[in-house]
């Protein structure tokens, strides 16, 4: 019965947002009118459809309906509980509806408050959301259900992938997913802005909270990826240029990019067509990634079952969707205006430097995605890994950060170095003697180096803004940027510092032996074996002494799965002020030796502490937004009040 | 005069942005061609070596009888072959859970001068969702007969 429920909502869902989009689309004509007043309603109602379809998909998956084909595939009845709830999005069907209920909430939360754009564009912008809706309810109800049921039901389930069994699957797909649809609002708001030819600051102060919102879940989001991969799959790396990685990363390099144009055209009227160009070009990254991860062409451990069928599927609806996006652009930007001018020494030109340079390493990052396929369609068999990814984005990434040294310090319009002068002259003077000292010291370790010079300097400059302030009539915006350019000082401190001083011991070891590990003595005590509720576990006891000091425990299991059946090392972490102790159990040789795999990674744990503070620099930002908008809409209406009032 | 000059700079931003976003695409393309790593099958790198030291991808079955652990418990030799050549492998680390003997492999590393190939990562069957794709493609045309041949 709930599976069918859900599957009606589902199509309840998608017929509403047919209508959105036809009642949309009449509204802007000059007979239709009247059908405006139906769409607001009609992207609430469609929203909370998708939601109850979703909330029935998970509904199935805790009682393990076994009728339903998605449940036997993916899920147990002798799975913990809450892998049974995050299990209906760890597969393919579900991630997809978990994506459409998204994109409707996202479309109807934006129906329900949003009151600053122009009707017509407001209009517009939801019709081009329930035309992006419509293709990915089609894609789920005829390519991708996930309500499906079977004839005959089994008598038990295959089980969740045993690396997805991780408190990581409850927090992280969500995150990504609500950033990565998030940024739909903005390909909508474009669309919107476009047909409607109201491209203005208004429409990038409107624009500007949904985006933030976005990019906050998307930072968090790869922000949990990152620190999920290091632990759960006990190589020790935290970022392996993945195309699922990739996946997530582009459309964040995107989003960050449309963030800081926005601020150009909503405080100075510049960069109009462009930004209404990365609006498009960001969800669109977003639909590549999709299509990169869901139709199976790329191996990856997030590619889940292959169907050819889907892939061409999502080929097409990106063609249309993305196609027909630039194509409406190309017609449009040129009758939106030129923007107000600007001098080469100014804010805006340092903003603009930040959008080169972003861009930049989008194209990398995309080209360095894609060769493999191309590559393939040519029959010969690449792949591309971090000698291409880490020397080519560091090439865009330390011009930018020297750039963002002067760059918030900089006035709109026109400014001069001599006015900003001195510390940043400093600062720069101090990064630069670093890198160069790097370039010709140490060639082999020249990006850590380099990073680990301009990370102190970033941090520094990233204050600056706030210098000679008084700090309790900073806005919150301002503390909200300098949060977040501080937090990329710390991400590229962890990222330097792990790459510089990381110590590594692989080694076969008898119980009872002591290993050293960089500062560490580890003596391995113990193995026996232990039970979980679906799997079984050799656990090692490891006791280690930083330095002199006292003994702490680590348990770093081997576990074997039984449904499916797997094995999977659980790493253990010992974290410091100064640095995290990374260890793994391995396979037992036949002399009785035990293999552990040790790290010693200073200062690592500072990468997701950055990310974190980005996140929260957006957080700062946001709400500073919000509360001014909010302070508007109260002072407008005590002002129509008191005219009311003046009139009578 | 100002208007201009406003003119030309926003040009020179311009032609800047065009030439930094193009240069960034050569230079995509140039470490594309030589940082690729490229797949071989054992027969492919009999054909046509690559050289020494230049990151490449190997695929194909582990060769039964061959697999042995150094004495430092850690350090694995085996050797890699496809029913036409056959390549020694040695790898320093923890192998994946369905790495064994008589099954498909894909690693991640570089020959030395003596034809060894250095492997700094190892690529199994994780389970039935997870094939490496280079494998897949090589199950089915390959691994039967070449199991049939090693064994």
């Amino acid at each position: 019965m709930i599976a069918e429920f859900g599957l009606a909502a589902l199509w309840l869902a998608a017929a509403l947002a047919a209508l959105q989009l036809i009642a949309g689309a009449l509204s802007l004509t000059a007979k239709g009118e009247g059908f405006g007043g139906l769409v607001r309603p009609v992207a609430v109602v469609q929203g909370l459809l998708a939601l109850a379809a979703f909330a029935a998909l998970i509904f199935v998956f805790i009682e393990t309906d076994l009728s339903v084909k998605l449940v036997v595939d993916n899920s147990h009845s002798a799975k913990p509980m809450l892998y049974k709830v995050a299990g209906a999005w760890g597969n393919h069907e579900g991630s997809m509806l978990m994506w459409v209920t998204i994109m409707g909430l996202a479309g109807g939360f934006v129906a329900l408050v949003e009151r600053r754009l122009p009707d017509r564009t407001m209009l517009a912008t939801l019709a081009g959301q329930a035309f992006v809706s419509l293709g990915f309810y089609a894609f789920l109800l005829f390519a991708s259900n996930p309500f499906t049921r079977l004839a005959v039901p089994p008598a038990e389930g295959n089980g969740l992938n045993p690396l997805l069994q991780d408190p990581g699957l409850a927090f992280h797909p969500p995150t990504l997913y609500v950033g990565y649809v998030g940024l739909s609002i903005a390909f909508s708001f474009a669309i919107g802005a476009l047909i409607t030819r109201e491209v203005s600051p208004a429409f990038a102060r409107a624009m500007r909270p949904w985006v933030l919102g976005a990019w906050i879940f998307l930072t968090l989001g790869i922000t949990a990826g990152s620190f999920w991969a290091y632990y759960e799959l006990g190589w020790g790396g935290w970022w392996f240029w993945d195309p699922v990685e990739n996946a997530s990363l582009m459309p964040w390099l995107a989003a960050t990019a449309l963030l800081h144009s926005c601020s150009v055209l909503a405080a100075r009227n510049a960069l109009r067509a462009w930004t209404v160009m990365l609006g498009v070009v960001a969800f669109s990254m977003s639909m590549v990634g999709t299509f990169l991860v869901r139709s199976g062409i790329l191996t990856s451990v997030h590619a889940f079952a292959v169907d050819p069928k889907r892939g061409s599927f999502i080929l097409v609806l990106l063609a249309i969707y993305i196609g027909g996006a630039l194509v409406l652009f190309a017609l449009r930007a040129v009758t939106v205006t030129e923007g107000e001018r600007f001098e080469l020494t100014s804010r805006e030109s340092a903003l603009v430097a930040n959008n080169v340079g972003l861009s930049a390493i989008l194209g990398i990052v995309l080209i360095g995605t894609l060769y493999p396929l191309l590559t393939e369609a040519l029959g010969e068999q690449v792949s591309v890994g971090p000698p291409y990814f880490n020397p080519m984005t560091a090439l865009f990434f330390v011009p930018m950060v020297l750039v963002l040294f002067a760059g918030p310090l900089l006035r709109w319009r026109r400014d001069s170095f001599a006015r900003i002068g001195k510390p940043v002259a400093g600062v720069a003077v101090l990064a630069i003697v670093g890198i160069v000292a790097a370039v010709i010291l140490a060639p082999d370790m020249m990006l850590p180096i380099i990073g680990l010079a301009l990370a102190p300097a970033l941090a520094v400059a990233s204050i600056l803004p706030l210098r000679g302030r008084d700090l309790r009539r900073v806005k919150l915006p301002v503390w909200g940027m300098v949060m977040a350019h501080f937090g990329i000082a710390v991400s590229l401190l962890g990222m330097a510092s792990d790459s510089a001083f990381t110590t590594e011991k692989l080694i076969a070891v008898h119980p009872g032996e002591t290993v050293a590990v960089g500062p560490w003595k580890i003596a391995f005590a113990a193995i026996e074996p232990v039970a979980g509720p679906n799997w079984t576990a050799l656990e090692a006891t490891l006791q280690a002494r930083y330095q002199d000091g006292a003994v702490q425990t680590l348990h770093p299991q081997a576990r074997s799965f039984w449904t499916p059946p797997q094995q999977t090392n659980e790493s253990a972490l010992l974290t410091r002020w100064n640095g995290q102790l990374y260890t793994v159990l391995g396979e037992e040789a036949e002399d009785g030796r035990w293999q552990l795999r040790l790290w010693w990674k200073p200062f690592v744990p500072m990468i997701w502490l950055g990310g974190i503070l980005i996140a929260l620099g957006g957080l700062l930002a946001l709400l500073g937004r919000v509360a001014s908008d909010m302070r508007r809409v109260v002072a407008r209406g005590k002002i129509a009040y008191r005219r009311e009032r003046q009139g009578r | 005069m100002s208007a201009i000059k406003a003119k030309h700079q926003r040009l020179i931003l311009v032609v800047i942005a065009m030439v930094a976003l193009i240069g960034a695409a050569l230079l995509a393309a140039w470490a594309l061609r030589s940082q690729a790593s490229y797949f071989y099958v054992p027969a492919d790198i009999a054909a046509n070596r690559p050289e020494t030291g230049r990151a490449v991808r190997l695929g194909g079955m582990v060769e039964t009888g061959s697999l042995t652990t150094a004495a430092d418990g850690v350090t694995v030799h085996f050797i890699v072959g496809d029913g036409k050549a056959r390549v020694p492998v040695v790898f320093k680390g923890i192998v994946p859970d369905l790495f064994k003997e008589g099954s498909g492999v894909v690693a991640d590393g570089r020959l030395d001068a003596r034809g060894t190939f250095i492997a700094d990562n190892l690529l199994a069957k994780h389970d039935e969702k997870y094939v490496p794709r280079e494998m897949k493609d090589m199950t089915e045309a390959q691994a039967r007969q070449t199991v049939k041949e090693t064994q």
